[in-house]
């Protein structure tokens, strides 16, 4: 019975550690200011004609993106 | 967030080098820098390819990581920028990009190297945005006007695209599904594909004309840029 519960443990543990290996970490860099050498930098919404406005700027900026398909853009 | 990422679809591009064009003239790139490239497989043999080819801002990008002074960074974006204060035009940049993307401007006699250059996704760099002293030393900051890069706006079969990685993949893979093939192009079996006893798939002139399955040739042809 304490065998077979080791081997439970043992197989979960295992279990656990092999699926650790299906998650994804996020591949983009969080810019941080002053982490490099060079001079810091601004976000491209930062300044006009967004004045900081990001989700304003992502639209745009995905409706440029999504114009690129002509499927989509005949369609209208 | 997005993730900003270029894609060529080799089945549309038509080697018209327009994406080169309006990069050298949108950023008034000098003469000898290309940031943008097209390159040709198999070029002159019937099913040619053609890809444009600039800096992938990659998402582990090698050049940031030889970089012996530290003067590339990456936006929330994902756009690999540099900083050209910085830069000793080492070139250690150029050995590590594996799409030859960083540009060396000649600056003197002897083939002597300026400050590397390179596409900024149109998203210029560290001086403040739309300012002059970008605009010299960078380019255009079209990201900072709401643009995605002019290469892939002013491609006019859209064979280049641009923009959030999420969005021109899912352009891409609509692509495919109307025409019923051109996914194959890419991936393992293109690159790596182990040549048959027969020969066939990997002489210059034996190009599959993009069957369904995913049995393209090795491009084995010359290349040109």
């Amino acid at each position: 019975m304490t065998m077979r519960n080791v081997s439970l443990a043992l197989g979960a543990a295992v279990l656990a550690l092999a699926l650790a290996g299906c998650g994804e970490r996020p591949q983009v860099v969080n810019y941080k200011q002053g982490k490099y050498q060079g001079k810091p930098d601004t976000p491209a919404f930062a300044n006009a004609p967004f004045n900081g406005n990001r989700q304003q700027w992502e639209n745009e900026i995905d409706t440029r993106a999504h114009n690129q398909n002509e499927y989509v853009r005949l369609r209208d | 967030m997005a993730r900003m990422k270029f894609l060529c679809d080799a089945e549309r591009c038509i080697e018209c080098n327009s994406c080169v064009t309006a990069c050298k003239q949108e950023h008034d790139i000098p003469w000898g820098v290309n940031r943008r490239r097209v390159v040709t497989l198999n070029d002159g043999v019937p099913g040619e390819r053609s890809i444009s080819v600039a800096c992938m801002h990659c998402s582990d990008a090698p050049c940031m990581a030889v970089c012996p002074v530290d003067c590339f960074y990456k936006t929330e974006e994902g756009v690999v920028l540099h900083d050209k204060d910085l830069c000793i035009g080492c070139g250690y940049c150029f050995y590590a990009c594996p799409f030859g993307a960083p540009q060396f401007p000649q600056t003197g006699a002897f083939g002597v190297r300026g400050k590397m250059d390179k596409c900024t996704f149109c998203a210029g760099g560290p001086e403040p945005d739309r300012s002059q002293a970008e605009f010299v030393k960078y380019g255009r900051n079209r990201l900072a006007e709401g643009k995605l890069p002019a290469c892939a706006e002013m491609c006019s079969t859209k064979a280049l695209l641009g923009g959030d990685g999420e969005v021109i993949a899912n352009i891409y893979r609509d692509r495919v599904t109307h025409r019923g093939k051109g996914g194959e192009v890419w991936g393992w079996a293109t690159a790596y594909k182990v040549p048959s006893a027969t020969g066939g798939g990997t002489q210059p002139g034996n190009v599959a004309p993009a069957p369904a399955a995913p049995q393209p040739s090795t491009p084995s042809g010359g290349t040109k840029s």
